[in-house]
């Protein structure tokens, strides 16, 4: 029977049942988790306020590992021990990681037979994906916490140029936390969803991110609700931290100056760095205090020191947008993310740039777990209690059928929704002007083994010789699961769209059914379709022939004339019966024979242009 | 007379009124609707009705009009998960028939 909810007395709809989901920023200095809380969606602090999680861990000898600001406290005494931005090395190599060692003082286990980076602590060697976990639990025990019950599921926030392995690592650092991952959401675009730049129809936004230890600028352009990312650009080894290191640098060389002043460790430096930079967010000169030696830090002092950086990350912006093809008049937004924004000299230059002030009304170093947070949110179910079909992938491929009822997929099966792609088509004979648009769902090469969704048609295509018109089709499948179709002609930008729920309608049985059978028919499958495509090709040689033939026929003599329609018969009857090696070999057999008919049309054709035409008729026809 | 209810049911029964944070129980009834006839009504109770039939099972108090309890009596509620859907469903003895979708039954 159908299950029942229970109502509202009088009938009204009850409340759904909230579930327990949340976003989390895992960031490489700081990590977030961010959930609904009746009002909107708000990161969750600690038992003591603290919103932002040091992504630092530490192991120690028979303890369970401290994450957070704990941690971060011994970062100076127990520097082996002690693991911060564990993100940088995800999805790398030891091998590639050796180069770095001066800034990662750790102990790497020598040991490991996969090349892995892990690192040797008192509590044994820990890899990557492990740390990340340690610092994905605590944030999951803060939100279990303040939620009051288990989560459901995630949204976790990565770079959007992570790779692969990277993007496995996080999911797999999440598995290991208990987490469920709803999804892996991009940084960038979770800023913008935390903006609400999602419920604008279009748009182009800048997200300039600015973190603790990377640089990343995206370009994302907003069609329809869903963001697809233009461009992005960066520097995996810019931020905040170098900014405090090109501080702790100064100040070390200040104290060298007078002698007799020691030198205090490079991480106690950074604080006292960091602590400067932090004063110079709203005054124009801080102090730094070190036994009985003071160094003031002016603005301008700052301004020297990043000058550089700053200057990198507007050569980002700029790069990023050539990338993208689009001019600075074209962006509608930029959003600022990273504490490293709230400084005042980033802000300046990004505003100069772009000629309008970026969106700094959400806390810089929030707002991306904001984002995942509300997408969370909508994706377990709270924000649309009418829908409760999820799919976080397409579970089956779309495409559409071409010529040959052939499937040309265009969003392979489990792709992560919403997603948008595009392809483009072209017209299959002479004069073409409609196009009938096919899409169906399926993994199978041939229609009519796939499922057919829905049918539309794109009219009013201009007159032109096949392959000439340019038809870019889209396919869009939003966060429900939704498909838009569109069809557009490039030159003339007529356009032709339908909408279909591509799960309507399917249990999960019948789409492993129809896995299962594309596994088992992929080799037939894979025959059909070469055959179909031999066949199409050679239907369209022998037409150009017929019609060649139809105009032309008189330029043969009786044996070219007997030899061609040998070559054609031969082709003909290949074609129903043979393989696709032998239509094949047929068609270029045709070809051979009637490439002298070929030549001598063109000759004639050629004659007849210019016959009678005088030099200066010539020039104006083509002018 | 009676209605039973499953350990399961009764837990979210139990934990959507205190998410509602008022209300006495759940009633339980039918009303003439759907394909088949009849439909099972499922709602939050804050106000009796005169004639009310209260059942305690579990801890949790469910609500049966007296009209109603002849369709449904001997019914066991209970919670089930299929796929991503969740929710209630009754065990009817005397639902002869149900219609396709099982929003309604028959008697």
């Amino acid at each position: 029977m159908a299950l029942l909810q229970i109502q509202e007395p009088g009938g009204k709809q009850a409340k759904p049942l909230h579930r327990r989901a949340v976003g989390i920023d895992l960031g490489t200095t700081n990590s977030l988790v961010a959930a609904s809380c009746g009002t909107g969606v708000e990161t969750l602090p600690d038992s003591t306020g603290q919103h932002l999680l040091p992504s630092v861990v530490h192991y120690a000898k028979g303890k369970p590992p401290l994450v957070g600001g704990e941690a971060k406290a011994l970062l100076v005494d127990d520097p082996l021990n002690t693991i911060a931005s564990v993100k940088r090395l995800l999805g790398k190599s030891l091998s590639e990681l050796k180069a770095k060692q001066d800034y990662l003082p750790f102990e790497f286990d020598e040991a490991r037979a996969d090349g892995a980076p892990a690192i040797l602590t008192e509590a044994g060697s820990k890899d990557v994906v492990q740390i990340s976990a340690d610092i994905l639990g605590a944030l999951v025990a803060r939100a279990e916490a303040s939620l009051k019950g288990a989560l459901e599921g995630a949204v976790i926030t990565v770079p959007a140029y992570f790779n692969d392995a990277q993007r496995q690592q996080t999911k797999d650092a999440a598995q290991l936390a208990g987490l469920n991952v709803l999804r892996l959401l991009n940084e960038p675009t979770a800023a913008a969803v935390a903006y609400g730049l999602d419920s604008n129809d279009q748009g182009n936004v800048v997200v300039f991110d600015l973190g603790g230890g990377t640089f990343d600028v995206s370009l994302l352009s907003l069609k329809n609700g869903v963001f697809e990312v233009l461009a992005t650009g960066g520097d995996t080894s810019l931020g905040g931290d170098d900014i405090d290191h090109a501080i702790a640098e100064w100040i070390a060389a200040q104290l060298q100056e007078p002698a007799g002043v020691a030198v205090p460790s490079m991480a106690k430096l950074r604080q006292l760095a960091n602590a400067a930079k932090h004063e110079l967010s709203d005054k124009t000169q801080a102090t730094i205090l070190i036994n009985q030696f003071s160094a003031l830090l002016e603005e301008s002092t700052l301004k020297q020191l990043t000058a550089d950086m700053i200057r990198r990350t507007i050569t980002s912006c700029r790069r990023v947008l050539r990338d993208a093809g689009l001019t600075v008049a074209e962006i509608d937004n930029i959003v600022m993310v990273g504490g490293s924004t709230r400084m005042p000299l980033v802000r300046d230059a990004v505003a100069e740039f772009f000629g309008k002030a970026p969106l700094t009304d959400i806390d810089p170093d929030k707002v991306v777990a904001i984002g995942a947070g509300i997408q969370a949110d909508m994706l377990i179910g709270n924000k649309s209690p009418d829908s409760f079909l999820l799919l976080d992938v397409n579970p089956l491929s779309l495409g559409i059928e071409t010529m040959g009822e052939l499937v040309e997929k265009i969003i392979p099966r489990n792709t992560t929704i919403p997603v948008a792609k595009a392809q483009e088509f072209t017209t299959f004979k002479d004069g073409q002007t409609v196009m009938s648009l096919h899409v169906v769902q399926g993994e199978r090469e041939l229609v009519s083994d796939c499922r057919s969704l829905a049918r539309f048609e794109l009219r009013d295509i201009p007159s032109m010789v096949a392959g000439a018109a340019k038809i870019r089709v889209s396919f869009q499948v939003d966060a429900d699961g939704l498909l838009s179709v569109s069809a557009e002609e490039l030159s003339t930008g007529k356009k032709a769209e339908i909408q279909v729920k591509p799960s309507y309608g399917l249990e999960s049985s019948v789409i492993e059914e129809m896995l299962q059978d594309s596994q088992s028919h992929a080799k037939i499958d894979m025959e059909a379709r070469s055959i179909k495509e031999a066949q199409l090709e050679a239907t369209q040689l022998l037409d150009a022939i017929a019609n060649a033939l139809l105009v032309d026929g008189n330029l043969l003599s009786p044996e070219e004339a007997d030899s061609l329609a040998e070559s054609i018969k031969a082709l003909e009857t290949t074609m129903t019966t043979g393989s696709s090696v032998q239509i094949h070999a047929a068609t270029e057999e045709l070809n051979q024979v009637s490439s002298e008919f070929a030549a001598k049309r063109m000759d004639l054709h050629i004659a007849n242009a210019l016959r009678g035409e005088s030099i200066d008729a010539m020039e104006k026809s083509t002018d | 007379m009676a209605i039973s209810i499953s350990s399961t049911a009764a837990a979210h029964v139990a934990e959507q009124l205190a998410d509602r944070g008022h209300g006495i129980g759940i009633r339980v009834g039918v009303k003439t609707t759907g394909c088949s006839g009849m439909a099972y009504v499922l709602e939050f109770v804050d106000k009796l009705e005169v004639g009310d039939e209260i059942f305690e099972e579990q801890g949790v108090k469910i609500i049966v009009d007296p009209k109603s309890l002849v369709y449904i009596d001997g019914t066991e509620m209970d919670f089930v998960k299929h796929g991503v859907n969740e929710g209630f469903e009754f065990k009817n003895p005397n639902a002869k028939g149900e219609c396709g979708c099982g929003e309604s039954f028959s008697i």
